[in-house]
């Protein structure tokens, strides 16, 4: 098992016939996602990677039976093209896209307030890498091949430092059950919070990890959910001990402007909570290993 | 984005929100002309830096007559003014605003933030005004009101109210505060702000609410939509290498180290960082060269991170998802071809393409230093800057 997507994820790609969606979703065909079409509006009608492209996302869902959704549609309408979605019925929707306006996504979330708890789409994202349950099912950007399927579960924020997790775990021969990218923008779709409680639920996780970074207070409810709430136990790095207060590091959200929000804070109280550190970058796998010995 | 003070007063003012009169200067002439038109027996000749906390560096002054000005705008003028959010390099004074003295009765502290944790613009009061806000939390914090906005629906006039009541005003300057209130909600909102901030907003002796000093910063991802503040940009108060990477699709934070960055990915970039440090050097820089990074983009941010006259070692670290270590590889090797770097390079490769890009770099001939993980790394790069320097 894993989470969120697998094999049986019947895939559309939203903003499929652009640049960027076509690489991607070739990718994603490539590793065995079952894409089973694309939107682009205005190009319903017409075939696009030997995939049917529809006008509306509710048209996808009708004619394919799509349940995930991934977004490459451009800033200015992405926030737009995941409303869609979810009206659509979609269960998992990826943004991948890279600067939607904070206040767009304030709307998002208010809009998919409408749907009761159980029916409401799972967002992750925006500006994420996307997420992988590997050998099932791909919806990203992530070089596939440095995952490999196993029991721990990954959720983090950055793309890249995610892959370098993933890889020092493969090194040492540690899978993946499904790893989920949350992205760097201050408001997302989904919180840490919210994919530990899909982790504890999953049969196949063992461990957890968070791959967290400085600003906002994510990681640190996370923390909290998993003391109050988990058997599972946790595994946390927190990047950014070395940048500075009140700087934009890249990410959107990453910029200490509250007290609690800095790396060493959050180690700080995410250790009272019980949480194992990855002390160093260089210490993914050497620290899942041991923990994975214990359970 | 930032803007200044009187950028910000005049775009409150259009949402309604009490400013008093006021007019810009760049020469202590304008600020002795600008005194005279806007009238009054007392002024205050403001800095317009991007930064609060003007008042405690010397960037405010009090004044009566016209020497007074003349002197003031001309000891400010080209000043540079170092305050807690400046940074040690400060920022340099080019305009300064005018405004007209008033009579304070009471000073509130009023700012709209946009609220990670409850995920909507929430507003944040205090009867304590003239304090910044890191020190009302410190010493005053049951004086700390907030509010949030349902943003479905806007600030109502209830929540308004509410307000202005905690905050201690009058029945008889309700409709005024809550004019006031809802106009810089307004503004947060519909000019994608990332935060309002009046503080202090006054009540004057003849029963006005005035915002005293205002901040705003805007969302640079909504900049698309406002293509009129973005022309209220001032370039002179960004530090300009900074400004040079955002201009070449690079994000680049100057740092106090000597080991320059060039990383792909924010959080690779800031792990490699700390990883930096743990192995004992310090950090020059933080460089996203971000995804499909071209040989072009490359040797710019090889130009970009020399600029910085204290990087004695570069570290080029990339996981490449999008991007392909060959490619990267590639926009190294002209880039060192190119540019006479003139600091020990270490090179760590990871991902797509992994191989071909290790054996551009190797078949170069170049003076690379190669590494296969990111501790080793951090370990050659801090080896390599303390041989060259001979520092430990």
């Amino acid at each position: 098992m894993a989470i969120l997507l697998d094999k049986s994820s019947k895939v559309i790609v939203q903003g499929f016939t652009g640049q960027i969606g076509t690489f991607h979703a070739e990718e994603m065909i490539e590793y065995g996602t079952n894409v089973v079409g694309g939107v682009t509006p205005g190009k319903g009608g017409t075939t696009h990677l030997g995939r049917p492209v529809f006008d509306t996302v509710k048209d996808a869902v009708r004619e394919t039976g799509a349940d995930a959704s991934i977004v490459f549609v451009p800033p200015p309408y992405a926030a737009d093209g995941i409303m869609e979605a979810a009206d659509a019925g979609i269960k998992f929707c990826v943004a991948i896209t890279d600067g939607i306006p904070a206040h767009d996504m304030i709307r998002v979330k208010r809009y998919m307030r409408r749907y009761k708890k159980e029916e409401r789409m799972v967002l992750t994202g925006p500006n994420c890498a996307g997420s992988i349950s590997p050998g099932k099912c791909m919806m990203g950007i992530m070089p596939g091949h440095i995952y490999m399927p196993g029991p721990v579960g990954v959720v983090g924020r950055s793309g890249t430092l995610g892959y370098e997790a993933a890889s020092q775990m493969k090194e040492m021969g540690i899978g993946i059950s499904t790893s989920i990218g949350i992205g760097g923008d201050p408001i997302n779709g989904s919180s840490f919070r919210d994919h530990f409680e899909h982790f504890e639920a999953d049969p196949d996780t063992k461990v957890i990890i968070m791959i967290g970074e400085i600003g906002g207070p994510q990681e640190v409810e996370a923390g909290i959910y998993a003391r109050d709430n988990m058997s599972k136990p946790v595994v946390a790095y927190i990047a950014g001990l070395t940048a500075p207060k009140g700087r934009r590091m890249g990410h959107a959200g990453a910029i200490i402007s509250a007290v609690g929000e800095s790396a060493a804070e959050k180690v700080e109280l995410l250790q009272e909570m019980g949480v194992t550190i990855v002390p160093t970058p260089s210490d993914f796998g050497s620290t899942v290993a041991k923990i994975l010995e214990k359970v | 984005m930032e803007i200044h003070e009187y950028q910000a007063k005049e775009l409150l003012a259009e949402f309604g929100v009490g400013v008093g009169p006021g007019g810009l200067a760049y020469s202590p002439e304008q600020a002795v002309y600008r005194a005279k038109e806007i009238g009054g027996e007392v002024w205050a000749v403001k800095a317009q830096i991007h930064s609060g906390a003007r008042g405690k560096a010397g960037g405010i002054k009090i004044c009566k007559t016209d020497d007074e000005i003349w002197a003031a705008a001309d000891e400010l003028l080209g000043k540079r003014l170092i305050t807690h959010q400046t940074g040690p390099q400060g920022k340099v004074v080019h305009r300064l605003y005018i405004e007209q003295g008033c009579d304070i009765k009471r000073e509130i502290y009023l700012a709209f933030v946009l609220d990670r944790a409850a995920e909507r613009v929430t507003v944040v009061a205090s009867s304590e005004g003239g304090m910044d806000i890191e020190q009302l939390a410190e010493e005053k914090p049951e004086s700390i009101i907030k509010i949030h906005v349902e943003p479905a629906v806007g600030l109502q006039d209830f929540q308004a109210r509410e307000l202005a009541f905690a905050l201690g005003l009058p029945a008889s300057m309700m409709s005024q505060a809550v004019t006031t209130f809802q106009g810089a909600y307004r503004a947060m909102r519909d000019l994608d702000g990332t935060m309002v901030e009046i503080n202090p907003l006054v009540v004057t002796g003849d029963g006005r609410l005035l915002a005293l000093d205002g901040k705003m910063s805007f969302d640079d991802n909504a900049m698309f939509r406002h293509p009129k503040l973005a022309e209220l940009r001032d370039k002179s108060q960004e530090d300009p290498r900074e400004m040079q990477a955002a201009d070449r699709g690079l994000s680049y934070v100057g740092l106090d180290g000597n080991i320059g960055n060039i990383i792909n990915g924010a959080g690779l970039a800031m792990a490699s960082m700390d990883m930096i440090q743990h192995a004992g050097g310090e950090p020059a820089n933080f460089l996203d060269i971000g995804g499909g990074a071209s040989a072009e983009r490359t040797a710019k941010a090889f130009r970009l991170v020399l600029a910085d006259e204290n990087v004695e070692t570069i570290l080029v670290n990339i996981f490449a998802g999008i991007n392909r270590c060959d490619w990267i590889a590639e926009g190294v090797v002209q880039a060192v071809q190119k540019i006479d770097i003139g600091v020990p390079l270490i090179v760590r490769l990871s991902g797509t393409n992994v191989e071909e890009g290790r054996k551009i770099i190797k078949d170069s001939g170049l003076d690379i230093i190669m590494a296969n993980t990111l501790k080793e790394a951090a370990d050659k790069s801090v080896a390599a800057w303390k041989a060259h320097t001979g520092k430990s």
